[in-house]
């Protein structure tokens, strides 16, 4: 009974942290769904962003001007990645390892900016009871506005509705076509260069939102906090389509799969600490749980090949 | 329409793989010219569409489409002049898009997408009407996924993309070659009532001597990076499969036409 009281106690704070890295499960999405391309840069990207924000916050700035700085400093992040793959011709998971290295020196550069006396942070406290914050755990089970997920629901649905728009533009449209079928894309006159550069700022840019959100949220930005982040999204999304893509087809509705991947996931993360796991194995874990869920398409696959060659009838 | 200058290709340069592609190859076309294009495997068919659509830039040479030096043009700027259908049917379309997505990505070709809507209502009704015309029984799915589709579907959808906006030029390479005879003659009718229809200046690839003879004005044979033979007007009417292997055989110097042509 106490067990299930104290997980039943946490699942404020997970569906909090879900909701959170599900803005981060969707920029992944955006790369790895869409463009077909795994972005590495967002482990640096996501402790860019709560960097910025921290740092902007601590300097007086208005928490919202905070948030903007980050997730303009996160899709900075995602230009680089895309010229470095486009315009210099480097593997994309190359590019993405590339920015993501340069990142770790320069968040630690960015957490003492306005610091006299270091050069260099690894960490940037934040308070509820002296910054100005939009968002705090402490407030997770308050029943009043002050608790985060009155910003966190209203702030997902805005970023869903908002991609949702774009990528039933024009300009969406040929981001997702280069995504699905390069050759074609090119044919029908659309620069892929530009489409993949616009998809990796656009999904950094969520990316830093996440960490700008999360910086707030658990009241400090370090440097190792977005270490493994590509690994927690692609968790999420990977949950969420295993989970509901028979029920969501809507491409919103499949971006809402990713945030709650990323909620189940939190939940999942609650349980197994609750049962005795160190929070420090949770990496090993994640792991696991990608690797068994990208492996379960591919076994099923050749299971399926077997069973038709078996059969005798081939469709090509 | 079409003037291809004294354009060669040679991939790999200076390493073991080396091979020449395209050998100084000049070519006009004129407006509305239907002109075959056949040759064995590795004559420099596909090299020569290829190089025309910009897939890649020929090493000397120039290419120019309606008085416009192309042959520096990157392969999606330059396909504002140039509707493709490819010979693998899942190259031209886009599997996990719907019909009509791709027939509205297909209608931008050339202009600037912008933040408008990627599809319009009225978009909808128009595609449907064409898809009508092609007779496949498309016109009522049209929010299916392409990836539904059968191969000669899919050819059919590419080739009426590639003529959504009218093309300056069409490049055909083997558009039929992957799909069973049935399809193949379908989807090679459908392609000679849009060419006739919007007077469309084409280069088909085939590996079919008869295709070849019965399709276009005008006939051209690549063998080893070379045009051999040219053929139009009169005598193209009057040609016959016996005639080009004769005519092959003249060219060339080589008696290897049977092997090379009919299996190649």
């Amino acid at each position: 009974m106490d067990f299930l009281l104290s997980f039943f106690n946490s699942l404020p704070n997970a569906v909090g942290q879900g909701l959170i890295w599900g803005i981060m499960a969707i920029g992944v999405y955006i790369t790895y769904r869409i463009l077909d391309v795994a972005d590495l840069t967002v482990d640096g990207s996501l402790t860019t962003g709560g960097a910025v924000c921290a740092v902007c916050i601590t300097m007086g700035w208005n928490p919202w001007l905070a948030l903007l700085a980050a997730v303009l400093a996160g899709m900075l992040a995602g230009l680089v990645t895309g010229l470095l793959h486009t315009a210099c011709g480097i593997p994309a998971i190359l590019a993405g390892i590339l920015t993501q290295l340069a990142l770790y020196s320069i968040n630690l550069r960015i957490m003492a900016i306005g610091d006299p006396n270091a050069a260099t942070k690894a960490t940037l406290a934040l308070s509820v009871d002296n910054d100005q914050l939009l968002l705090s755990s402490r407030y997770i089970r308050y029943t009043s506005l002050e608790n985060p997920l009155v910003l966190l629901v209203p702030v997902t649905l805005v970023v869903i509705a908002l991609l949702y728009w774009f990528f039933g533009t024009e300009l969406g449209s040929a981001l997702r076509a280069t995504g699905a079928n390069q050759a074609m894309a090119q044919a029908q006159g659309i620069n892929t260069s530009f489409g993949k550069v616009l998809g990796l700022v656009v999904s950094n840019g969520l990316v830093a939102l996440s960490g700008a959100l999360l910086a707030q949220y658990q009241g400090s930005s370090t440097n190792d906090m977005g270490r493994g982040a590509i690994v927690i999204g692609l968790a999420a999304v990977i949950i969420g389509e295993v989970l509901l893509s028979k029920v969501f087809r809507n491409f919103a509705l499949k971006l809402l799969s990713a945030v709650i991947g990323a909620i189940i996931y939190y939940a999942v993360i609650t349980l197994v600490l609750r049962l005795g796991l160190e929070s420090t194995d949770l990496k090993l874990l994640t792991a696991l749980v990608v690797a068994i869920f990208l492996a379960i398409p591919h076994w099923k696959g050749r299971y399926f090949s077997k069973h038709l060659r078996k059969g005798g009838t081939s469709h090509a | 329409m079409l003037d291809i200058k004294g354009v060669s290709k040679t991939f790999n340069p200076g390493t073991i793989n080396e091979k020449t592609a395209l050998r100084n190859v000049s070519l006009h076309l004129d407006d509305g010219d239907f002109v075959t294009v056949i040759g064995g495997n590795g004559a420099g068919k596909s090299t020569l569409l290829n190089t025309v659509a910009g897939t890649y830039f020929p090493d000397a040479g120039a290419i120019t489409i309606d008085g416009v030096d192309v042959t520096r043009l990157p392969e999606h700027k330059r396909a504002k002049y140039i509707g493709r259908v490819f010979q693998d049917p899942m190259t031209g379309t886009a599997a996990t898009m719907q019909i009509e997505e791709n027939l509205a990505l297909a209608r931008r070709r050339g202009a600037r997408r912008t933040l408008r809507p990627g599809i319009t209502r009225a978009e909808r009704a128009e595609y449907q009407e064409l898809l009508q015309v092609l007779d496949l029984g498309l016109e009522d799915r049209l929010t299916a996924k392409v990836g539904l589709l059968s191969g000669g579907q899919r050819q059919a959808l590419t080739l009426l993309m590639a003529s959504l906006v009218k093309p300056k030029l069409l490049l055909l390479d083997e558009h039929t070659a992957a799909l069973d005879p049935k399809t193949a003659a379908k989807v090679l009718d459908a392609t000679e009532k849009i060419v006739q229809r919007d007077h469309l200046t084409t280069l088909m690839i085939t590996h079919n001597m008869r295709d070849a003879i019965v399709h276009g004005n005008r006939l051209i044979m690549v063998y080893e990076g070379r045009i051999v033979l040219d053929i139009a007007g009169e005598e193209k009417k009057k040609l016959t499969v016996e005639d080009l292997l004769a005519k092959f055989g003249q060219a060339t110097g080589s008696d290897e036409a049977d092997d090379k042509l009919l299996l190649g």
